[in-house]
Protein backbone atom coordinates (compact mmCIF):
# COMPACT_ATOMS: atom_id res chain seq x y z
CA UNK A 1 0.00 0.00 0.00
CA UNK A 2 1.26 3.44 -0.87
CA UNK A 3 1.97 5.85 1.98
CA UNK A 4 0.01 8.61 0.26
CA UNK A 5 -2.57 8.08 -2.43
CA UNK A 6 -4.29 11.01 -4.11
CA UNK A 7 -7.09 10.32 -6.58
CA UNK A 8 -8.87 12.83 -8.82
CA UNK A 9 -8.23 15.73 -6.45
CA UNK A 10 -9.90 19.06 -7.22
CA UNK A 11 -9.24 22.30 -5.35
CA UNK A 12 -10.92 25.65 -5.93
CA UNK A 13 -9.92 29.12 -4.75
CA UNK A 14 -13.26 30.83 -5.17
CA UNK A 15 -13.86 30.69 -8.91
CA UNK A 16 -10.34 29.55 -9.74
CA UNK A 17 -10.01 25.84 -10.39
CA UNK A 18 -6.46 25.39 -9.07
CA UNK A 19 -6.20 21.60 -9.09
CA UNK A 20 -8.21 19.89 -11.80
CA UNK A 21 -8.24 16.25 -10.84
CA UNK A 22 -4.73 15.14 -10.01
CA UNK A 23 -3.58 11.62 -9.17
CA UNK A 24 -0.40 11.19 -7.18
CA UNK A 25 1.03 8.13 -5.42
CA UNK A 26 3.88 8.15 -2.96
CA UNK A 27 5.46 4.85 -2.02
CA UNK A 28 6.93 4.62 1.47
CA UNK A 29 10.67 5.21 1.60
CA UNK A 30 10.91 7.24 -1.60
CA UNK A 31 11.66 10.82 -2.50
CA UNK A 32 8.95 11.93 -4.90
CA UNK A 33 9.26 15.29 -6.57
CA UNK A 34 6.55 17.51 -7.96
CA UNK A 35 7.94 19.95 -10.50
CA UNK A 36 6.24 22.61 -12.55
CA UNK A 37 6.11 26.30 -13.34
CA UNK A 38 4.92 29.08 -11.07
CA UNK A 39 1.19 28.81 -10.47
CA UNK A 40 0.92 25.22 -11.67
CA UNK A 41 -0.56 24.19 -8.31
CA UNK A 42 2.45 22.67 -6.55
CA UNK A 43 2.05 24.52 -3.27
CA UNK A 44 -1.71 24.08 -3.49
CA UNK A 45 -1.16 20.32 -3.57
CA UNK A 46 0.99 20.43 -0.44
CA UNK A 47 -1.39 22.77 1.38
CA UNK A 48 -4.27 20.42 0.59
CA UNK A 49 -2.39 17.41 1.94
CA UNK A 50 -1.64 19.37 5.14
CA UNK A 51 -5.28 20.30 5.61
CA UNK A 52 -4.85 24.05 5.09
CA UNK A 53 -7.05 23.81 2.00
CA UNK A 54 -10.14 21.69 1.59
CA UNK A 55 -10.52 19.87 -1.72
CA UNK A 56 -13.80 20.25 -3.57
CA UNK A 57 -13.66 16.66 -4.84
CA UNK A 58 -11.43 13.61 -4.84
CA UNK A 59 -9.75 11.41 -2.27
CA UNK A 60 -6.58 11.81 -0.27
CA UNK A 61 -5.51 8.79 1.74
CA UNK A 62 -2.50 8.64 4.02
CA UNK A 63 -1.55 5.25 5.37
CA UNK A 64 -4.92 3.95 4.21
CA UNK A 65 -6.97 6.64 5.99
CA UNK A 66 -8.59 9.71 4.50
CA UNK A 67 -7.12 13.05 5.53
CA UNK A 68 -9.95 15.12 4.09
CA UNK A 69 -11.72 17.23 6.70
CA UNK A 70 -9.00 16.64 9.31
CA UNK A 71 -7.59 19.82 10.90
CA UNK A 72 -3.91 20.52 10.13
CA UNK A 73 -2.73 19.81 13.68
CA UNK A 74 -4.31 16.35 13.53
CA UNK A 75 -2.56 15.64 10.21
CA UNK A 76 0.77 16.65 11.79
CA UNK A 77 0.05 14.32 14.70
CA UNK A 78 -0.45 11.45 12.24
CA UNK A 79 3.02 11.99 10.83
CA UNK A 80 2.84 14.47 7.96
CA UNK A 81 5.14 17.48 8.47
CA UNK A 82 5.25 20.41 6.09
CA UNK A 83 8.12 22.88 5.67
CA UNK A 84 6.16 25.61 3.90
CA UNK A 85 7.06 27.85 1.00
CA UNK A 86 8.96 30.90 2.19
CA UNK A 87 10.12 28.78 5.16
CA UNK A 88 7.54 30.09 7.65
CA UNK A 89 10.12 30.82 10.31
CA UNK A 90 8.74 32.45 13.46
CA UNK A 91 10.87 35.58 13.51
CA UNK A 92 9.62 36.42 17.01
CA UNK A 93 11.12 33.17 18.33
CA UNK A 94 14.66 32.04 19.00
CA UNK A 95 16.08 29.21 16.91
CA UNK A 96 15.53 26.81 19.83
CA UNK A 97 11.89 27.87 20.19
CA UNK A 98 11.33 27.41 16.46
CA UNK A 99 12.66 23.87 16.72
CA UNK A 100 10.61 23.18 19.85
CA UNK A 101 7.35 24.24 18.25
CA UNK A 102 7.88 21.62 15.54
CA UNK A 103 7.23 19.04 18.26
CA UNK A 104 4.07 20.76 19.54
CA UNK A 105 1.81 17.79 18.83
CA UNK A 106 4.10 15.33 20.65
CA UNK A 107 4.36 14.39 24.30
CA UNK A 108 7.23 11.88 24.34
CA UNK A 109 10.00 13.97 25.91
CA UNK A 110 12.71 11.40 25.30
CA UNK A 111 11.81 11.04 21.63
CA UNK A 112 11.72 14.81 21.15
CA UNK A 113 15.18 15.16 22.71
CA UNK A 114 16.54 12.46 20.37
CA UNK A 115 15.00 14.09 17.29
CA UNK A 116 16.34 17.50 18.34
CA UNK A 117 19.79 15.97 18.64
CA UNK A 118 19.42 14.45 15.18
CA UNK A 119 18.26 17.72 13.61
CA UNK A 120 21.23 19.52 15.19
CA UNK A 121 23.58 16.83 13.90
CA UNK A 122 22.22 17.30 10.38
CA UNK A 123 22.40 21.10 10.69
CA UNK A 124 25.36 21.95 12.94
CA UNK A 125 24.93 25.64 12.08
CA UNK A 126 21.67 25.65 14.02
CA UNK A 127 23.37 24.34 17.14
CA UNK A 128 25.68 27.36 17.17
CA UNK A 129 22.68 29.68 16.94
CA UNK A 130 20.16 28.07 19.26
CA UNK A 131 19.70 31.09 21.52
CA UNK A 132 19.72 33.62 18.68
CA UNK A 133 16.58 35.22 17.34
CA UNK A 134 15.51 33.35 14.20
CA UNK A 135 15.18 36.71 12.42
CA UNK A 136 18.97 37.05 12.43
CA UNK A 137 19.54 33.87 10.37
CA UNK A 138 20.64 33.94 6.75
CA UNK A 139 18.33 32.53 4.08
CA UNK A 140 20.16 29.21 4.01
CA UNK A 141 20.10 28.91 7.77
CA UNK A 142 16.38 29.69 7.80
CA UNK A 143 15.78 26.90 5.31
CA UNK A 144 17.80 24.55 7.51
CA UNK A 145 15.70 25.66 10.46
CA UNK A 146 12.47 25.06 8.53
CA UNK A 147 13.52 21.50 7.65
CA UNK A 148 14.95 20.82 11.11
CA UNK A 149 11.75 22.06 12.70
CA UNK A 150 9.66 19.78 10.48
CA UNK A 151 11.82 16.83 11.59
CA UNK A 152 10.90 17.58 15.22
CA UNK A 153 7.38 16.40 14.36
CA UNK A 154 8.95 12.96 13.61
CA UNK A 155 7.24 12.76 10.23
CA UNK A 156 6.77 9.61 8.21
CA UNK A 157 5.99 11.88 5.29
CA UNK A 158 7.90 15.14 4.95
CA UNK A 159 6.54 17.80 2.59
CA UNK A 160 9.18 20.27 1.39
CA UNK A 161 8.06 23.35 -0.54
CA UNK A 162 10.82 24.91 -2.64
CA UNK A 163 13.75 24.33 -0.28
CA UNK A 164 16.16 25.82 -2.85
CA UNK A 165 14.27 29.09 -3.26
CA UNK A 166 16.55 32.13 -3.13
CA UNK A 167 19.63 30.22 -1.99
CA UNK A 168 23.18 30.26 -3.35
CA UNK A 169 24.09 27.18 -5.42
CA UNK A 170 26.51 25.91 -2.79
CA UNK A 171 23.87 26.12 -0.07
CA UNK A 172 21.40 24.34 -2.37
CA UNK A 173 23.89 21.47 -2.70
CA UNK A 174 24.17 21.19 1.09
CA UNK A 175 20.40 21.26 1.57
CA UNK A 176 19.84 18.54 -1.04
CA UNK A 177 22.53 16.35 0.52
CA UNK A 178 20.68 16.61 3.80
CA UNK A 179 17.36 15.83 2.11
CA UNK A 180 18.93 12.59 0.85
CA UNK A 181 20.26 11.83 4.34
CA UNK A 182 16.81 12.35 5.86
CA UNK A 183 15.33 9.99 3.29
CA UNK A 184 18.08 7.43 3.88
CA UNK A 185 17.12 7.46 7.56
CA UNK A 186 13.64 6.27 6.59
CA UNK A 187 11.50 9.36 6.02
CA UNK A 188 9.41 9.52 2.86
CA UNK A 189 9.64 12.90 1.15
CA UNK A 190 7.43 14.85 -1.23
CA UNK A 191 9.63 17.55 -2.70
CA UNK A 192 8.12 20.50 -4.55
CA UNK A 193 10.70 22.32 -6.63
CA UNK A 194 11.16 24.82 -9.41
CA UNK A 195 14.78 23.76 -9.62
CA UNK A 196 13.89 20.68 -11.70
CA UNK A 197 17.52 19.83 -12.25
CA UNK A 198 18.31 19.33 -8.56
CA UNK A 199 14.93 17.78 -7.86
CA UNK A 200 15.27 15.10 -10.55
CA UNK A 201 18.81 14.33 -9.44
CA UNK A 202 17.60 13.74 -5.90
CA UNK A 203 14.22 12.06 -6.29
CA UNK A 204 13.25 8.49 -7.13
CA UNK A 205 10.05 9.39 -8.88
CA UNK A 206 8.67 12.58 -10.36
CA UNK A 207 5.43 14.26 -11.35
CA UNK A 208 5.15 17.23 -13.69
CA UNK A 209 2.31 19.58 -12.89
CA UNK A 210 1.00 21.93 -15.57
CA UNK A 211 -1.83 24.36 -14.78
CA UNK A 212 -3.61 22.13 -12.31
CA UNK A 213 -3.11 18.80 -14.07
CA UNK A 214 -0.45 16.11 -13.96
CA UNK A 215 1.14 16.26 -17.41
CA UNK A 216 3.68 13.49 -16.95
CA UNK A 217 4.95 11.11 -14.35
CA UNK A 218 7.78 8.62 -14.43
CA UNK A 219 10.93 7.71 -12.57
CA UNK A 220 13.18 10.71 -12.02
CA UNK A 221 15.76 9.32 -14.42
CA UNK A 222 13.17 8.87 -17.19
CA UNK A 223 11.83 12.38 -16.66
CA UNK A 224 15.33 13.86 -16.76
CA UNK A 225 15.87 12.10 -20.07
CA UNK A 226 12.55 13.04 -21.65
CA UNK A 227 12.60 15.70 -24.36
CA UNK A 228 9.54 17.46 -23.05
CA UNK A 229 10.98 17.89 -19.55
CA UNK A 230 14.41 18.82 -20.88
CA UNK A 231 12.95 21.57 -23.03
CA UNK A 232 10.44 22.99 -20.58
CA UNK A 233 12.15 22.55 -17.23
CA UNK A 234 15.82 21.85 -17.65
CA UNK A 235 16.54 24.62 -20.12
CA UNK A 236 18.01 22.29 -22.74
CA UNK A 237 17.17 23.20 -26.31
CA UNK B 1 4.33 65.92 49.14
CA UNK B 2 1.33 64.28 50.75
CA UNK B 3 -0.79 65.04 47.72
CA UNK B 4 1.88 63.68 45.40
CA UNK B 5 2.17 60.39 47.25
CA UNK B 6 -1.58 60.02 47.61
CA UNK B 7 -2.02 60.55 43.89
CA UNK B 8 0.72 58.04 43.20
CA UNK B 9 -0.99 55.38 45.34
CA UNK B 10 -4.35 55.96 43.66
CA UNK B 11 -2.97 55.98 40.17
CA UNK B 12 -1.04 52.75 40.64
CA UNK B 13 -4.13 51.02 42.05
CA UNK B 14 -6.36 52.07 39.16
CA UNK B 15 -3.58 51.78 36.61
CA UNK B 16 -3.02 48.13 37.49
CA UNK B 17 -6.74 47.52 36.83
CA UNK B 18 -6.43 49.20 33.44
CA UNK B 19 -3.46 46.96 32.79
CA UNK B 20 -5.41 43.81 33.65
CA UNK B 21 -8.22 44.75 31.28
CA UNK B 22 -5.80 45.89 28.59
CA UNK B 23 -4.26 42.41 28.58
CA UNK B 24 -7.46 40.94 27.18
CA UNK B 25 -7.65 43.54 24.40
CA UNK B 26 -4.04 43.08 23.49
CA UNK B 27 -4.00 39.28 23.50
CA UNK B 28 -7.04 39.00 21.26
CA UNK B 29 -5.61 41.64 18.95
CA UNK B 30 -2.28 39.83 18.89
CA UNK B 31 -3.95 36.66 17.65
CA UNK B 32 -6.91 37.80 15.55
CA UNK B 33 -5.92 41.40 14.67
CA UNK B 34 -9.22 42.85 15.72
CA UNK B 35 -10.39 44.91 18.69
CA UNK B 36 -12.79 42.93 20.82
CA UNK B 37 -15.07 45.77 21.87
CA UNK B 38 -17.12 43.38 23.97
CA UNK B 39 -14.12 42.96 26.26
CA UNK B 40 -15.04 45.93 28.46
CA UNK B 41 -18.44 44.31 28.96
CA UNK B 42 -16.81 41.16 30.23
CA UNK B 43 -15.09 43.39 32.78
CA UNK B 44 -18.47 44.89 33.68
CA UNK B 45 -20.01 41.43 34.01
CA UNK B 46 -17.07 40.51 36.27
CA UNK B 47 -17.89 43.40 38.60
CA UNK B 48 -21.61 42.65 38.60
CA UNK B 49 -21.16 38.93 39.13
CA UNK B 50 -18.89 39.72 42.06
CA UNK B 51 -21.71 41.82 43.48
CA UNK B 52 -24.33 39.12 42.92
CA UNK B 53 -22.25 36.36 44.46
CA UNK B 54 -21.15 38.57 47.36
CA UNK B 55 -24.76 39.42 48.23
CA UNK B 56 -25.74 35.76 47.92
CA UNK B 57 -23.06 34.49 50.30
CA UNK B 58 -22.56 37.53 52.49
CA UNK B 59 -26.01 38.99 52.94
CA UNK B 60 -26.67 42.69 53.00
CA UNK B 61 -24.00 45.32 53.03
CA UNK B 62 -24.34 46.25 56.68
CA UNK B 63 -24.06 42.76 58.07
CA UNK B 64 -21.28 41.24 56.00
CA UNK B 65 -18.10 40.28 57.83
CA UNK B 66 -14.93 40.92 55.85
CA UNK B 67 -13.44 37.55 55.02
CA UNK B 68 -10.61 36.60 52.73
CA UNK B 69 -12.13 33.18 52.04
CA UNK B 70 -15.39 34.74 50.88
CA UNK B 71 -13.55 37.28 48.77
CA UNK B 72 -11.56 34.52 47.09
CA UNK B 73 -14.73 32.54 46.45
CA UNK B 74 -16.34 35.60 44.83
CA UNK B 75 -13.24 36.30 42.77
CA UNK B 76 -12.98 32.72 41.51
CA UNK B 77 -16.68 32.50 40.67
CA UNK B 78 -16.47 35.73 38.69
CA UNK B 79 -13.36 34.52 36.85
CA UNK B 80 -14.84 31.13 35.97
CA UNK B 81 -18.15 32.60 34.78
CA UNK B 82 -16.47 35.34 32.73
CA UNK B 83 -14.06 32.79 31.29
CA UNK B 84 -17.09 30.82 30.12
CA UNK B 85 -18.65 34.02 28.80
CA UNK B 86 -15.51 34.89 26.82
CA UNK B 87 -15.40 31.35 25.42
CA UNK B 88 -19.06 31.57 24.39
CA UNK B 89 -18.69 35.00 22.76
CA UNK B 90 -15.81 33.77 20.63
CA UNK B 91 -17.56 30.55 19.76
CA UNK B 92 -20.94 32.02 18.82
CA UNK B 93 -20.10 35.49 17.54
CA UNK B 94 -16.54 35.55 16.20
CA UNK B 95 -15.68 32.04 15.06
CA UNK B 96 -18.30 31.92 12.30
CA UNK B 97 -16.65 35.09 10.95
CA UNK B 98 -13.10 33.74 10.97
CA UNK B 99 -12.83 34.12 7.18
CA UNK B 100 -14.89 37.32 6.95
CA UNK B 101 -13.39 40.82 6.54
CA UNK B 102 -12.18 42.28 9.82
CA UNK B 103 -14.71 45.09 9.70
CA UNK B 104 -17.54 42.56 9.98
CA UNK B 105 -15.99 41.13 13.12
CA UNK B 106 -15.53 44.61 14.57
CA UNK B 107 -19.17 45.48 14.01
CA UNK B 108 -20.19 42.15 15.52
CA UNK B 109 -18.08 42.97 18.58
CA UNK B 110 -19.94 46.24 19.04
CA UNK B 111 -23.20 44.32 18.70
CA UNK B 112 -22.15 41.80 21.34
CA UNK B 113 -21.16 44.69 23.60
CA UNK B 114 -24.56 46.41 23.28
CA UNK B 115 -26.31 43.10 23.77
CA UNK B 116 -24.54 42.36 27.05
CA UNK B 117 -25.00 45.89 28.41
CA UNK B 118 -28.72 45.86 27.77
CA UNK B 119 -29.26 42.27 28.79
CA UNK B 120 -27.70 43.16 32.13
CA UNK B 121 -30.47 45.68 32.79
CA UNK B 122 -33.07 42.93 33.07
CA UNK B 123 -34.50 42.93 36.58
CA UNK B 124 -33.70 39.29 37.23
CA UNK B 125 -30.10 39.81 36.12
CA UNK B 126 -28.35 42.90 37.42
CA UNK B 127 -31.13 45.44 37.16
CA UNK B 128 -31.04 49.07 36.17
CA UNK B 129 -30.28 50.62 39.56
CA UNK B 130 -26.92 51.38 41.14
CA UNK B 131 -26.08 48.90 43.88
CA UNK B 132 -23.65 48.98 46.79
CA UNK B 133 -21.10 46.18 46.84
CA UNK B 134 -20.79 44.40 50.20
CA UNK B 135 -17.46 45.03 51.90
CA UNK B 136 -15.75 41.70 51.49
CA UNK B 137 -12.26 42.89 52.29
CA UNK B 138 -11.19 44.95 55.28
CA UNK B 139 -10.50 48.53 54.27
CA UNK B 140 -8.31 49.97 56.97
CA UNK B 141 -5.16 52.03 56.80
CA UNK B 142 -2.23 49.67 56.67
CA UNK B 143 0.53 52.15 57.34
CA UNK B 144 1.13 55.84 56.98
CA UNK B 145 3.96 57.11 54.87
CA UNK B 146 4.79 60.80 55.02
CA UNK B 147 1.23 61.54 56.05
CA UNK B 148 -0.31 59.32 53.37
CA UNK B 149 -2.50 56.47 54.42
CA UNK B 150 -1.85 53.37 52.41
CA UNK B 151 -4.99 51.29 52.68
CA UNK B 152 -4.97 47.55 52.93
CA UNK B 153 -7.45 47.47 50.06
CA UNK B 154 -5.12 49.33 47.72
CA UNK B 155 -2.36 46.90 48.55
CA UNK B 156 -4.70 43.98 47.84
CA UNK B 157 -5.82 45.49 44.53
CA UNK B 158 -2.29 46.16 43.32
CA UNK B 159 -1.00 42.86 44.71
CA UNK B 160 -3.72 40.75 43.07
CA UNK B 161 -3.31 42.55 39.78
CA UNK B 162 0.47 42.11 39.91
CA UNK B 163 0.19 38.40 40.71
CA UNK B 164 -2.24 37.85 37.82
CA UNK B 165 -0.04 39.78 35.40
CA UNK B 166 3.01 37.75 36.39
CA UNK B 167 0.95 34.58 35.97
CA UNK B 168 -0.16 35.62 32.50
CA UNK B 169 3.34 36.64 31.56
CA UNK B 170 4.52 33.20 32.64
CA UNK B 171 1.77 31.44 30.67
CA UNK B 172 2.62 33.33 27.50
CA UNK B 173 6.41 33.26 27.71
CA UNK B 174 7.11 30.22 29.86
CA UNK B 175 4.75 27.45 28.82
CA UNK B 176 4.16 25.32 25.76
CA UNK B 177 0.64 26.70 25.51
CA UNK B 178 2.07 30.22 25.49
CA UNK B 179 4.48 29.25 22.73
CA UNK B 180 1.45 28.04 20.78
CA UNK B 181 -0.27 31.40 21.37
CA UNK B 182 2.75 33.35 20.19
CA UNK B 183 3.02 31.11 17.13
CA UNK B 184 -0.64 31.67 16.25
CA UNK B 185 -0.21 35.42 16.73
CA UNK B 186 2.70 35.37 14.28
CA UNK B 187 0.94 33.29 11.62
CA UNK B 188 -2.08 31.02 12.17
CA UNK B 189 -1.51 28.80 9.09
CA UNK B 190 2.16 28.23 9.88
CA UNK B 191 1.29 27.50 13.50
CA UNK B 192 -1.27 24.95 12.29
CA UNK B 193 1.43 23.25 10.19
CA UNK B 194 3.50 22.86 13.37
CA UNK B 195 0.70 20.91 14.99
CA UNK B 196 -0.68 23.81 17.02
CA UNK B 197 -4.50 23.48 17.38
CA UNK B 198 -5.32 27.03 16.29
CA UNK B 199 -9.00 27.12 17.24
CA UNK B 200 -8.30 25.77 20.69
CA UNK B 201 -5.56 28.37 21.19
CA UNK B 202 -7.96 31.15 20.18
CA UNK B 203 -10.60 29.88 22.62
CA UNK B 204 -8.01 29.71 25.34
CA UNK B 205 -6.90 33.27 24.65
CA UNK B 206 -10.45 34.53 25.06
CA UNK B 207 -10.85 32.54 28.27
CA UNK B 208 -7.75 33.86 30.00
CA UNK B 209 -8.32 37.43 28.77
CA UNK B 210 -11.86 37.25 30.17
CA UNK B 211 -10.62 35.81 33.47
CA UNK B 212 -8.23 38.75 33.82
CA UNK B 213 -11.07 41.17 33.04
CA UNK B 214 -13.27 39.45 35.64
CA UNK B 215 -10.54 39.82 38.24
CA UNK B 216 -10.28 43.50 37.36
CA UNK B 217 -14.06 43.76 37.71
CA UNK B 218 -13.94 42.17 41.14
CA UNK B 219 -11.14 44.45 42.30
CA UNK B 220 -12.91 47.49 40.91
CA UNK B 221 -16.13 46.57 42.68
CA UNK B 222 -14.30 46.06 45.97
CA UNK B 223 -12.50 49.38 45.66
CA UNK B 224 -15.39 51.50 44.38
CA UNK B 225 -18.36 49.96 46.08
CA UNK B 226 -21.11 51.91 44.32
CA UNK B 227 -21.78 49.90 41.19
CA UNK B 228 -23.55 51.65 38.35
CA UNK B 229 -26.12 49.90 36.22
CA UNK B 230 -24.76 47.79 33.34
CA UNK B 231 -25.47 50.25 30.54
CA UNK B 232 -23.96 53.16 32.47
CA UNK B 233 -21.27 55.14 30.68
CA UNK B 234 -18.85 54.50 33.57
CA UNK B 235 -18.20 51.02 32.21
CA UNK B 236 -17.69 52.16 28.69
CA UNK B 237 -15.26 54.84 29.81
CA UNK B 238 -13.28 52.42 31.93
CA UNK B 239 -13.15 49.92 29.09
CA UNK B 240 -12.09 52.61 26.65
CA UNK B 241 -9.30 53.76 28.94
CA UNK B 242 -8.06 50.19 29.22
CA UNK B 243 -8.16 50.02 25.43
CA UNK B 244 -6.13 53.23 25.27
CA UNK B 245 -3.67 51.60 27.68
CA UNK B 246 -3.31 48.65 25.30
CA UNK B 247 -2.70 50.94 22.33
CA UNK B 248 -0.29 53.21 24.20
CA UNK B 249 1.71 50.22 25.42
CA UNK B 250 1.73 48.72 21.92
CA UNK B 251 -1.27 46.68 20.91
CA UNK B 252 -0.47 42.98 20.69
CA UNK B 253 2.30 43.36 23.24
CA UNK B 254 1.57 41.84 26.65
CA UNK B 255 4.17 43.70 28.64
CA UNK B 256 3.13 46.85 26.80
CA UNK B 257 -0.44 46.43 28.08
CA UNK B 258 0.74 46.30 31.68
CA UNK B 259 3.01 49.31 31.22
CA UNK B 260 0.30 51.20 29.32
CA UNK B 261 -2.20 50.53 32.12
CA UNK B 262 0.08 52.04 34.76
CA UNK B 263 0.95 54.96 32.52
CA UNK B 264 -2.70 55.79 31.82
CA UNK B 265 -3.45 55.56 35.55
CA UNK B 266 -0.62 57.98 36.33
CA UNK B 267 -1.60 60.44 33.62
CA UNK B 268 -5.25 60.42 34.58
CA UNK B 269 -4.74 60.87 38.33
CA UNK B 270 -1.89 63.35 38.15
CA UNK B 271 -3.77 65.37 35.58
CA UNK B 272 -6.85 65.34 37.79
CA UNK B 273 -4.88 66.25 40.91
CA UNK B 274 -2.62 68.95 39.52
CA UNK B 275 -4.40 70.38 36.48
CA UNK B 276 -8.14 70.03 36.60
CA UNK B 277 -10.25 67.12 37.81
CA UNK B 278 -12.89 67.88 35.21
CA UNK B 279 -10.61 67.03 32.34
CA UNK B 280 -9.36 63.63 33.53
CA UNK B 281 -10.72 61.83 30.48
CA UNK B 282 -9.24 64.45 28.21
CA UNK B 283 -5.70 63.68 29.38
CA UNK B 284 -6.10 60.02 28.65
CA UNK B 285 -7.45 60.49 25.15
CA UNK B 286 -4.97 63.28 24.42
CA UNK B 287 -2.24 60.75 25.17
CA UNK B 288 -3.92 58.34 22.76
CA UNK B 289 -3.89 60.98 20.02
CA UNK B 290 -0.25 61.86 20.69
CA UNK B 291 0.81 58.22 20.63
CA UNK B 292 -1.11 57.58 17.43
CA UNK B 293 0.49 60.64 15.84
CA UNK B 294 4.08 60.12 16.88
CA UNK B 295 4.48 56.45 17.76
CA UNK B 296 1.54 54.57 16.29
CA UNK B 297 2.99 51.17 17.19
CA UNK B 298 2.93 52.12 20.89
CA UNK B 299 5.72 52.33 23.42
CA UNK B 300 6.82 48.70 23.32
CA UNK B 301 5.28 47.84 19.96
CA UNK B 302 7.49 47.51 16.95
CA UNK B 303 6.38 48.87 13.62
CA UNK B 304 5.44 45.93 11.45
CA UNK B 305 7.79 45.36 8.58
CA UNK B 306 6.33 43.59 5.58
CA UNK B 307 7.70 40.08 5.60
CA UNK B 308 9.37 38.96 2.40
Amino acid sequence: MALLEIRDLHVHYGAIHALQGIDLIIEAGQIVTLIGANGAGKSTTLRTISGLLRPSAGTLAYDGQSLIGQPPHEIVRRGVAHAPEGRGIFANFTVAENLAIGAYARRDKGGIARDLEWALTLFPRLRERLTQSAATLSGGEQQMLAIGRALLARPRLLLLDEPSLGLAPQVVQTIFQIIRAINAAGTTILLVEQNAHMALQTAHYGYVLEVGRIALHATAAELAASDRVRRAYLGVA
Amino acid sequence: MTKLLQTLVDSIAVGSLYGLIALGYTMVYGILQFINFAHSDVFMVGAWLSFLVAVRIGGQTATVEPSVAKALLVLLTAMVCCGALGFTIERLAYRPLRQAPRLNVLITAIGVSLFIENLGQLKWLFGAMPQPMPRLLPDRPLFALAGVNVNLLDVIVVGTAAVLMLLLNWIVFGTKLGRGMRAVSYSPPTAALMGVPVSRIISFTFVIGSCAAAAAGFLYATKYITLQQPAHETWIRLGLKAFVAAVVGGIGNIRGAMLGGLLIGLIEFFGAAYLSPNLRDVYVFAVLILVLLFRPAGILGRATVEKV
